[in-house]
């Protein structure tokens, strides 16, 4: 293969110089995680994104690095419904100075309909609220019908 | 003065079921008092329920209160489209009370969150129905003494029978009950609640039919087998009469035993029962109006 073209397939980015990267996020989620984690309001700060790119671990993965971003456990953690095995490398200084993993919440707020559909909740405009009953199997309880949503069955909002 | 909603009868602590029970007994003594004088509580049953929302009008119009509402919202503002948000905020600026039977899951919880004055849950959909699980525990405590050690027979649908699943919670938090369960297999109790019995270390037991292991209970809750329910109808033909309760059968039952019932009965509790001193389904009934005043007193802060 010649230079230009090792080149071309290289995802070429500037390094983050403070900021956070989202790692192993399945592609097919990509655009989810970005809007969940209100990505798509930012206007101010750079973001690069790709996805569908070759990873070892998972096959296809999606990437997101956003610079002078921090993100607290509670506002990572909503997306590990989708990409639970998601990686952060938090940056400071051109330097990965910590490394995070998501966590499935105890709660989730808005992000998932609940599967019953005679829930109140798929008649009327209401933010679904989930208690996190088991984490592996994955089961969440609306708080309104009592019903179990689990992961064969969770649809995104 | 404190705001306290029913919703779902796990909401509320054994402490609260046994409060309830006390003032419900008090009501029985003393049914007719002027503690709703003044006050105006709404009944909102989106689909119809006679025998709840008579037994809740009863228990408002002996409390003094005055009632509005509406029996079945095809004659409401909600056949315009309204929705049930707009409903309730509505209704909150009326009534010093909400009761509420709607055909969806979680509409009750969402007209709590939604409505300023205090909700009790008369039904959401397949989900809750805990005034219904109070006036049987009061039912029950009235008949046995106590809430302890008591060995409960439930027969029929007990896959979806709510009345079912709600009074088999309410129950185990009281001491040393067993469950005896009598249903087709198709219908039987489902996992969950085995699993919920079983993390209690509750003991009980499952029987295809009907048998002499009857003479043990204390309480036999019927429900009815509805065909519906059935994937195979000719399942249903085997199975029809097998959860039938006939006179006969109770020869052998402890003297305080009793038969209760959520009623409507069709047919799975044999007319030539009601004669038996241990038949209990209409006194059930009439206990539902004491039980109801002790909720609207315990609800609005009255007790």
């Amino acid at each position: 293969m010649k230079d230009s073209e090792k080149n071309l397939k290289k995802l070429k980015v500037s390094a983050l110089k403070n900021g956070t990267v989202i790692d192993h996020i399945p592609p097919k989620f990509l655009f989810k995680v970005i809007s969940i984690l209100g990505l798509d309001k930012i206007s101010e700060d750079m973001i690069t994104f790709g996805n569908n790119l070759d990873s070892k671990a998972m096959g296809s993965k999606g990437i997101i690095k956003i610079s002078n971003k921090f993100f607290e456990d509670d506002d990572i953690n909503r997306i590990a419904l989708i990409a639970p095995n998601a990686k952060l490398n938090i940056i400071k200084d051109y330097k990965v100075v910590e490394k995070k993993e998501v966590h499935v919440p105890d709660e989730v707020i808005g992000i998932v309909k609940c599967f019953n559909p005679k829930c109140i909740t798929n008649q009327e405009d209401i933010e679904t609220s989930f208690k996190v009953i088991s984490k592996d199997p994955l089961e969440l309880k609306c708080k309104y019908c009592e019903k179990i949503t689990n992961k064969d069955q969770i649809f995104l909002k | 003065m404190s705001k306290r909603d029913l919703i779902s009868i796990m909401d509320y602590t054994k402490e609260e079921y046994l409060r309830i029970m006390e003032l419900a007994a008090r009501f029985e003594k003393n049914p007719n008092q002027d503690l709703l004088k003044g006050k105006v509580v709404a009944t909102l049953f989106f689909e119809p329920s006679t025998r709840t929302r008579l037994s809740f009008e009863t228990a408002i119009n002996r409390l003094g209160g005055k009632v509005i509402g509406f029996s079945d919202s095809h004659n409401s503002s909600v056949s315009k489209g309204e929705t049930l948000y707009d409903t309730i905020k509505m209704v909150s600026n009326y009534a010093d009370l909400i009761v509420i039977r709607h055909p969806l899951e979680g509409s009750a919880r969402y007209a709590a969150e939604v409505a300023s004055v205090p909700v009790i849950n008369a039904g959401d959909g397949a989900n809750q129905h805990p005034s219904q699980t109070l006036l049987d525990m009061y039912s029950i405590k009235k008949t046995q003494g106590t809430l302890d050690n008591l060995n409960i027979f439930m027969v029929g649908d007990l896959k979806y029978g709510r009345t079912v699943h709600s009074l088999l919670m309410a129950i185990s938090q009281f001491e040393n009950p067993i469950f005896n369960f009598i249903a087709p297999e198709e219908l039987q109790i489902p996992k969950e609640y085995k699993i919920y019995l079983k993390e209690k270390g509750i003991r009980f037991f499952e029987h295809p039919e009907f048998t002499d292991i009857i003479s043990e209970a204390d309480i036999v809750y019927m429900t009815r087998v509805q065909k519906e329910r059935f994937s195979d109808p000719m399942e249903y033909e085997n199975v029809k009469n097998v959860f039938i309760l006939k006179n006969r059968m109770l020869e052998k039952t402890k003297p305080n035993m009793r038969i209760l019932h959520p009623l409507p009965r069709i047919n799975e509790i044999s007319r030539d029962v009601d004669q038996n001193e241990k038949a209990y389904y209409f006194q059930q009934a009439r206990n539902g109006v004491f039980a109801r005043e002790a909720i609207i007193a315990h609800t609005l802060g009255l007790d």
